[in-house]
């Protein structure tokens, strides 16, 4: 049986059984992954799964389930599960599935399936990550180690079917080339990455690129220094803005919204951040990792325009957050196999700015770059951000020496309104997205 | 009660009866024919891992309970390492067509004739079962178990009027695991697993909201939630962090003397060592503290140790997800780099015996060297005698997590609940703030350590390499000297 009509009968099975209402999600993928490390092949992986999960409403109650067990008893297994959970649910009764007029997906090919991508016989694919591996070893004296050069790729399935009759059905591939090198110098050791990631083979970098470019950040990192405690102004490189963005979601999610457990909560219509700031979601973009035709509640996709010029204008949403709110659904649920919807984005991408990174940084007499951040110190309630920095210092326009074992604070209330400028440099790399961001104060902790 | 336990232990010791031959039929001879497959392009080793999980998580929100959700989770992984060399495929299928062929797939990676005499297979439960939980959850009835996200709810929200916001979550889970290796290792497991969790949220008039988390569990049964593990108690400690908060000033951002809690704040040794001496980043040399076993990494006043066998323990385990059994490991001993956590990879290349550290997150992920229940041992001081000594600086009783760059050495960890010490005593409380430091040499500042080891809640993850597995920490009061905290006030 294709897994469209698994799914149909997975949706008949839970009608007889009693369901008033059903949502099925069937996924089915495959991925190889291969790492490379000092020339030689360390790791292959390659294999593939499946699984189901179903949402139930028995009434007003909604119960979930999910099994890898896509055999007949396994599938009668999982919606007998759903009925029987949904009976200790509560009464919800804003619980159900999106409104009729809602269901639908986008038409035409949004390029998210390409067949070459994971076609490559193995002995190519082991082969771009030795020679990814090999440009980072060969940049520099510096680096005689790595943690390897790697290419992923994986391709799946994915179906979604519901009591109201939607049913839909995409393919998605990816790959990705990564290299990790690690430099030494003076008994100093630092590790840095870069990957590129792509859904069509053509778009992806070269191993040469990749290589070089994971080189070039590794070396820069090398005797990294502590600074002293201060305010300053802090850009973000575009790898790590691309924090601020998921950051951003977390405060416009509208399951954080509903609950009040977000500073952005009740702020509609108002001035959030600096006007140069436009926050858009787009999950249409042909061939983007944040497009897809529908939502996994079988919502069409579409652009959300979030913030704009710094006024928040929509959070994003799924039926039953929209319906805690009293606004519409933008398309945005988001589910695994297990459990009930939550939110999630397409491409949410901050919108790029006129000047350069080197033009951002020019305009810097004395602050920090920021290209890596560890921890998870961000408090989506209160605003309150606290987090491990790795970058270099900027000293009359010019990146300096690198700089470690320091952190950065602020309140994200304070932090948007002082994003003062971005950059032009937007890159989609993945589902979120943003250029070079500049903050005009910070606190740094250092020394 | 007890003779009954044992019983029950004895009866799951024949492989014949454990989970898998009786729920999928599989016998010792099919065990060695996969593994044969698996060797059959060569190769040094090849080991098989079956899996089982059955889930239930169930969560309550404004008092609704909104999310219930079970679900089945089977497969079997095989892996093949010839020298430095591992393949990895896995099926959902337990079907004998789709295990060779998975067999096959992983041996791919090899070359040559295959370097390993055929053995026998040992059969054999753990000797020992450290989560002797007679019911485990998923036996319960559903309503027992959504009753403690209820009572959960109930407590937080009547706790504190300046409550506006709980949620509850409990999730239960038992998995069956088997594993057969070319060493001639079989192994049967059933590993059961517990845990809840509250998060608070209060306000006060129209001040900045605040929260608090709490939570616990463990390889435990529905009988842990009692006493100071009731969904009250939970309820209560999260209400009580969120309250706290309330009044917390801004943290001075610097170098400052820190005084760590006992329990969570265990996560440090996580970050800062326990990560660190993982064998996989010591094999390719790319840690901070490759290469230096022997020297002096911390004050002598630190011993270290992770330890899997601490009975009913989150992170505690029988044996490995290879099927070695777990042991007590001393990382550092009086301040000195004693040794790492190896898996089977690791050894084997080094030539070590294993540490019993190879863990996995499921059938579909190759094992790697893992943390188990990471603590500190403790010393003598008295925890107020150590506030006693601090003239000026920040004592964190509670973290959310953390986080380390193996390679520099580099490590966060995110203070939740924090307060000023000024003249020996706790004062204000202060705001989320990030402690930073370098991990060979943060716990060389430990000038105090206190005789109240506590070990955390019972609800840590970790992830690694985009794993998650379950693990502990623990540690007592203790005074670092100097440590940069990322604070806002200046």
């Amino acid at each position: 049986m294709n897994l469209a009509d698994l799914a149909k009968s997975v949706i008949e099975l839970a009608r007889e059984l009693g369901a008033t209402d059903s949502e099925v999600t069937i996924s089915e993928g495959s991925s190889f992954e291969t790492v490379v490390r000092m020339g030689e092949v360390e790791n292959i992986k390659d294999a593939g799964s499946r699984a189901a999960g179903i949402r139930v409403l028995s009434g007003q109650r909604a119960g979930s389930a999910y099994t890898s067990d896509l055999s007949p008893q396994g599938i009668r297994h999982m919606v007998q599960s759903a009925i029987e959970i949904s009976t200790i649910a509560s009464e919800d009764p804003l619980a159900g599935l999106p409104d009729n007029a809602d269901f639908g997906q986008l038409t035409g090919d949004l390029k998210l399936y390409h067949e070459e991508t994971f076609q490559l016989p193995a002995a190519e694919r082991i082969e771009k990550a030795r020679l990814a591996e090999k440009a980072a070893l060969e940049a520099d004296p510096r680096i005689t180690n790595s943690e390897g050069g790697s290419f992923d790729s994986s391709a799946g399935r994915r179906v979604f079917a519901n009591s109201r009759g939607f049913l839909g059905e995409y393919r998605y591939a990816s790959c990705s080339l990564t290299a990790q090198p690690v430099a030494k110098d003076n008994g100093n050791m630092e590790r840095d990455y870069w990957s590129s990631a792509a859904r069509s083979l053509q778009d992806l970098e070269t191993p040469q690129q990749v290589g070089t470019r994971a080189a070039a950040r590794v070396l820069r990192r090398l005797n990294p220094r502590k600074v002293p405690t201060q305010r300053c102004p802090v850009i973000f490189e575009q790898r790590v803005a691309r924090s601020m963005v998921s950051t951003i979601f977390d405060a416009i999610n509208g399951s954080a919204v509903y609950r009040k457990s977000s500073f952005l909560a009740g702020k509609l219509g108002e001035k959030v951040a600096h006007e140069c700031v436009t926050v858009i979601d787009d999950a249409t973009i042909p061939g983007l990792f944040g497009t897809s035709p529908f939502d996994d509640e079988g919502v069409a996709s579409r652009r959300t325009v979030v913030i704009e010029n710094g006024v928040l204008k929509s959070y994003l949403l799924n039926s039953y957050t929209a319906r805690k709110l009293g606004l519409k659904t933008t398309g945005s649920a988001s589910r695994g196999v297990a459990g009930n919807a939550g939110v999630g984005h397409g491409n949410l991408y901050i919108e790029k700015g006129t000047q350069s990174p080197e033009e951002l940084i020019k305009s810097v007499k004395s602050g920090l770059y920021v290209t890596e951040l560890i921890g998870h110190g961000v408090n989506i309630l209160t605003g309150d951000y606290s987090r491990g920095a790795f970058g270099l210092w900027i000293e009359n326009g010019e990146l300096t020496f690198p700089v470690a074992e320091i952190t950065i604070a602020g309140n994200l209330r304070d932090m948007l309104l002082k994003l003062e400028a971005t950059g032009s440099d937007l890159e989609f790399r993945g589902s979120v997205a943003s250029p070079a961001l500049l903050i005009r104060e910070m606190t740094l902790s250092g020394q | 009660m007890v003779t009954v336990r044992t019983l029950f232990w004895s009866y799951m010791a024949r492989f014949a009866d454990s989970f898998f031959p009786q729920k999928f039929g599989i016998t010792e001879r099919d065990l060695e024919r996969y593994l044969a497959a698996a060797l059959s392009s060569g190769g040094d080793y090849a080991d098989l891992y079956f899996e089982y999980l059955t889930t239930a998580s169930i969560s309550i929100d404004e008092s609704i309970v909104k999310s219930a959700s079970q679900g089945v989770t089977l497969g079997v992984g095989v892996r093949v390492i010839s020298s430095e060399r591992t393949g990895y495929a896995y099926s959902d299928d337990l079907s004998p067509e789709q295990i060779v062929k998975a067999a096959k797939t992983a041996a791919c990676i090899a070359s040559g004739p295959a370097q390993v005499e055929k053995t026998g297979l040992e059969s054999g439960a753990p000797k020992r079962n450290l989560y002797p939980v007679l019911s485990p959850p998923c036996e319960a009835t559903l309503l027992e178990r959504v009753s403690l996200v209820k009572r959960a709810d109930e407590a937080a929200r009547t706790a504190d009027a300046r409550v506006f916001m709980v949620q509850a979550t409990y999730a239960d889970s038992l998995r069956h695991i088997l594993i057969a290796n070319t060493d001639g290792v079989l192994k049967f497991d059933r590993q059961p697993m517990t845990r809840m969790n509250v998060l608070a949220m209060a306000r006060e008039g129209a001040g900045v909201p605040q929260q608090g988390y709490s939570g616990g569990g463990g390889r435990v049964g529905l009988d842990f939630f009692v006493d100071n593990h009731s969904p009250e108690a939970f309820a209560k400690e999260a209400v009580r962090q969120a309250i706290v908060q309330l009044d917390a000033i801004e943290t001075p951002a610097g170098e400052s003397i820190v005084v760590l809690g006992p329990g969570w704040p265990g996560i440090l040794l996580h970050e800062a060592v326990g990560h660190g001496l993982e064998a996989d980043f010591n094999r390719k040399k790319v840690s901070a503290f490759s290469g230096r076993i022997g020297q002096q990494v911390a004050s002598p006043l630190c011993t270290v140790v992770d330890d899997g066998t601490i009975p009913s323990r989150r992170g505690s385990l029988n044996v490995d997800d290879e099927g070695t059994e777990t042991q007590q490991n001393i990382l550092i001993e009086n301040g000195i780099l004693r040794g790492y956590l190896t898996d089977k990879l690791s050894s084997r290349i080094v030539g070590s015996k294993g540490t019993g550290s190879g863990r996995r997150e499921s059938y579909q992920h190759v094992p790697m060297p893992r943390m188990t229940n990471t603590f500190m041992m403790a010393g003598e001081s008295d925890p107020e005698e150590i506030i006693r000594s601090v003239s000026k600086g920040i004592y964190c009783a509670n973290f959310a997590g953390g986080q380390v760059d193996i390679t520099s050495g580099n490590f966060v960890f995110d203070a939740t609940e924090s307060y000023l010490i000024e003249d020996g005593k706790i004062t204000r409380p202060v705001r989320g703030a990030t402690l930073i430091g370098n991990g060979p040499e943060a716990l060389k500042y430990v000038s105090m350590v206190g005789n109240d080891l506590k070990l955390d809640e019972g609800v840590g993850v970790c992830g690694k390499e985009g794993q998650y597995v379950p693990v502990g920490v623990g540690i007592p009061t203790v005074r670092i000297d100097r440590m940069t905290v990322g604070g806002t006030a200046q």
